[in-house]
């Protein structure tokens, strides 16, 4: 059993890394490295516990407490974004820095807000932990984690992915990634499409950070980890050449190395030395780097990153 | 035949910062008719063209799209008029098909179907007599391909008014014949077609009409058949102007540095330099006179150790030892280290020349950053050299510890300059040395250049404007698409004959060599 077990968890601890990727792939593709991803996905999750909060004690159908905690994590997480667009689109400014920045901010806020939500009550938000984990709430094994958000985050990467290669309006997205001034040329709004490319972006990782919370996790410590999370998100977007579709391999790969410590002993028969856990949650890097070095020595012009990648736009440059 | 107004523009100026780019321009373009926009690099042949199709938006005067008035304010606007432009560097998705890159920024509702795209790009090919394939990624594609799949873009949008800038500047005389048929054709169809050139032969073959820009103003528009390649020279460089430069003879002059049958390609794997031979003697200002991306950049990096070179080599005659030694395909520190003193003042001063973040006497540290034994800076010695140049340049700057980018394009010159030439070079090269300074700078510029000249240093001076040229060389070298066509006298030169040599074909030559 401990082999499917660990399958499931591998899948659902993904879904984070996906959510996040997911989002960060559309603001890699208009050109914009956000690096405050981490951020991101923290203050989505602190926005929807703040909405949980909000709603407890009255009584509400579960289907619309998860909807209302969705579009509260969201909004949330899309002013991040607002706030990213506003300063390295029109502002100009440098996207590493605002994007670090961002982090630090966002992890900070995160703290602050989840440690006073457990000062007032005692976490009542995870009162809704119920309504997330359905329709397998009830299960005991790890199936109990692939709750409602599971599928929304893997319809959102399939959505995405057909999206940015189907449509015009995808096209027109990537090509601004590619190339600000040739996408200017032709007509296309660069600075609109950033800025929604990246609140939509923001928005959709920061449902990562709520379903860390509210589904995976449970726990009312779990806002402390969701920042390494993030991180990993920004890995698995390199891991999987920019392509959400891939993403959803990507997060699966991700979460098996993630947590393969934590079933080493009960699969394998092997005792890990509890030294051992952050070398073993360092392989998604590794990997990451081995796909980085692959694609770099084979040069497919399709899997580099988007050209424009952390470039800023200038119009009226002579 | 009656001929229709296309496009109208009256009064037009354009002013970046202190610089005019254009000033009043009017002019007008008919219904099916070729109309060129020949003129300097500078004159603001692609700065007016940019004001159409909404790139820029003019300070003043209007544009008429069939007798109305407009406002463009974007590229798309652009479009919406029919208006469409060929830009000289490609803007297009590499990473994408053809047809991608065609349909890109439509605005057509209609749902999006690639075959549907690919249909009515092949219907525009064969309608125009291109070809093109358009599954193909832009990046397997030959720059003439590349060109076609621009034109076929503002095509596909139904521009009646194609403006093209410089297309023929990368194409062999063959692709440039074939898209010369797609534009008669064009023509005869009734487009409007605006081409933007330097190279008189084109404009004589392919123009019905000639608009002439010199120095931002329109100069004249004649009929291209009431015109020869004099007439059209005279218009474009315009009457000598007297500068008073000072000239002195050169004195002692021996040869300092040989270049020999230099030849190299840029990225794209386009010569830029071709079989380019001259001397440059001690005590003289050799000048380097060409239409820019003729390959005066490429040469002085060549030289510099910056630029790759195919054949040719690069003979250095050293005055004190009167050893001679080839720099080709060295790094710049392997030349210094071989004792040659060469100077290179770079086109782009804060690109290539100074770090505009640091202050003066950092950047003077950039250039004897190695001197020394000892693991920490020596700033003394700069900061000493950075308050020399200061004083004895006029530089207007707060003091040594202030950074470079916030000075005047002018001062920043200076401390360039004053750096290069502190190094006491035997070999002195300046790229575009005076653009963008006012007059004060410039002469300040000058005078300096003369100075080195006298105390025997070999300079070359790589210009924009003949006048200039004409006063402050010795000798002037022509380069034309990465050939010499000329080396002339400064004294007795006249400015239409430089004009003629930057500008005239060499194609017959060409054509000649790749029959053999």
């Amino acid at each position: 059993m401990s082999i499917v077990n660990y399958l499931l968890s591998s899948f659902s601890i993904g879904i984070i890394f996906l959510l996040g990727a997911t989002g960060e792939i559309i603001t890699e593709k208009v050109g914009h490295l956000n690096l405050g991803i981490p951020g991101v996905m923290s203050v989505g999750a602190a926005g929807g516990c703040v909405a949980l909060q909000l709603m407890y004690g009255h009584n509400l159908p579960g289907f619309l407490i998860v909807l209302i905690a969705l579009i509260a994590c969201f909004v949330s997480a899309g002013l991040m974004g607002v706030i990213y667009s506003f300063l390295t689109v029109s502002l100009h400014s440098n996207q590493n820095v605002t994007g670090l920045a961002l982090t630090t901010f966002g992890v900070g806020i995160t703290k602050f807000i989840m440690s006073r939500l457990t000062r007032i009550g005692a976490h009542e938000y995870l009162y809704a932990l119920e309504y997330f984990r359905a329709p397998f709430a009830n299960l005991t094994n790890s199936l109990k984690y692939c709750g409602v958000m599971t599928f929304i985050a893997l319809i959102t990467a399939i959505l995405v992915s057909y999206f940015l290669y189907r449509t015009k309006t995808g096209l027109n997205l990537r090509a601004i990634g590619e190339s600000a001034a040739t996408a200017d040329a032709v007509g296309i709004n660069v600075t609109s499409y950033k800025y929604l490319a990246t609140i939509i972006g923001s928005g959709i990782a920061g449902l990562g950070g709520l379903y860390y919370i509210m589904d995976y996790a449970g726990s009312q410590e779990a806002y402390l980890s969701i920042e390494a999370l993030g991180w990993l998100s920004v890995a698995l977007v390199i891991f999987s050449l920019w392509k959400p579709h891939i993403c959803i391999a990507g997060s699966f790969v991700f979460g098996l190395l993630y947590i393969a410590n934590a079933y080493a002993s009960s699969i394998l028969g092997i005792q890990l030395p509890m030294a051992m856990t952050p070398l073993i949650k360092l392989l998604p890097y590794v990997f990451t780097i081995v796909v980085l070095i692959l694609t770099s020595i084979r040069k497919k012009r399709e899997n580099q990153p988007p050209a424009g990648l952390g470039i800023t736009y200038f119009r009226e440059e002579r | 035949m009656k001929k229709e107004l296309a496009l109208e523009l009256k009064h037009i100026t354009k002013t970046f910062g202190n610089v005019v780019a254009n000033h009043d321009v009017s002019l007008d373009v008919y219904k099916g008719e070729i109309l060129a926009i020949l003129g300097e690099n500078g004159c603001g042949k692609t700065t007016l063209m940019n004001m159409i199709s909404g790139i820029y938006f003019p300070d003043e005067g209007e544009i008429f799209v069939d007798g109305k008035p407009v406002i463009i304010r974007s590229p798309k606007d652009a479009f919406r008029y029919k208006i469409g432009m060929v830009h000289q560097h490609f803007k297009l998705v590499d990473i994408f098909t053809a047809g991608e890159n065609i349909v890109l920024g439509d605005s057509e509702k209609k749902r999006f179907n690639l075959n549907d795209v690919n249909n009515r790009v092949a219907e525009i090919t064969e309608r125009y007599g291109f070809t093109v394939d358009p599954q193909k990624k832009i990046y397997e594609m030959s720059v003439s391909e590349k060109q076609t799949v621009e034109i076929i873009k503002v095509l596909y949008r139904n521009a009646d008014i194609l403006i093209l800038d410089e297309p023929t500047a990368v194409l062999t005389p063959q692709e440039t014949r074939n898209l010369f048929e797609v534009l008669r054709n064009m023509r005869a169809d009734g487009k409007s077609i605006i081409i933007i050139t330097h190279k008189l032969h084109e404009v004589l073959e392919i123009s019905d009409r000639v608009a002439v820009l010199r120095k931002g103003e329109h100069i004249a528009t004649v009929d291209t058949k009431d015109a020869t390649e004099s007439s059209l020279t005279e218009m474009m460089v315009g009457q000598k102007i007297s500068l008073n430069i000072e000239r002195t003879e050169p004195k002692n002059s021996v040869v300092r540095l040989k270049v020999e049958g230099l030849s190299a390609t840029d990225d794209e794997g386009l010569k830029v330099l071709d079989n380019i031979s001259f001397e440059a003697r001690s005590g003289e200002i050799l000048g380097i006179a060409g239409i820019a991306g003729s390959g005066q950049r490429e040469l002085l990096e060549a030289i510099a150790g910056l630029y790759p070179l195919n054949e040719g080599d690069i003979i250095y005659n050293n005055p004190k030892t009167g050893d001679t030694v080839d720099l080709r395909n060295k790094t710049p520190l392997q030349i210094r280290n071989l004792g040659v003193r060469l100077s290179f003042v770079p086109e782009d001063r804060l690109g290539m020349g100074l770090v505009g973040n640091m202050n003066i006497t950092d950047n003077m540290m950039l250039r004897s950053y190695r001197r020394g034994k000892s693991m920490f800076v020596d700033r003394a010695r700069p900061k000493a050299l950075a308050s020399e140049i200061i004083e004895s340049l006029q530089v207007n700057t707060p003091g040594v510890s202030t950074e470079v980018r916030k000075l005047s394009g002018g001062n920043v010159q200076k401390v360039l300059v004053g750096r290069e030439i502190a190094a006491a070079p035997t070999v002195l090269m300046v790229a575009y040395p005076v653009r963008g300074l006012d007059i004060n700078s410039s002469y300040t510029i000058y005078n300096l250049l003369n100075k080195q000249k006298e105390s025997g240093v070999s300079v070359i001076f790589v210009g924009e404007d003949l006048d200039v040229l004409l006063e402050l060389c010795d000798r002037i070298v022509v380069i034309n698409s990465g050939r010499i066509t000329g080396i002339c006298d400064g004294r007795t030169v006249t400015k239409e004959e430089v004009g003629l040599l930057m500008t005239k074909s060499h194609e017959e030559e060409r054509e000649v060599k790749s029959n053999e």
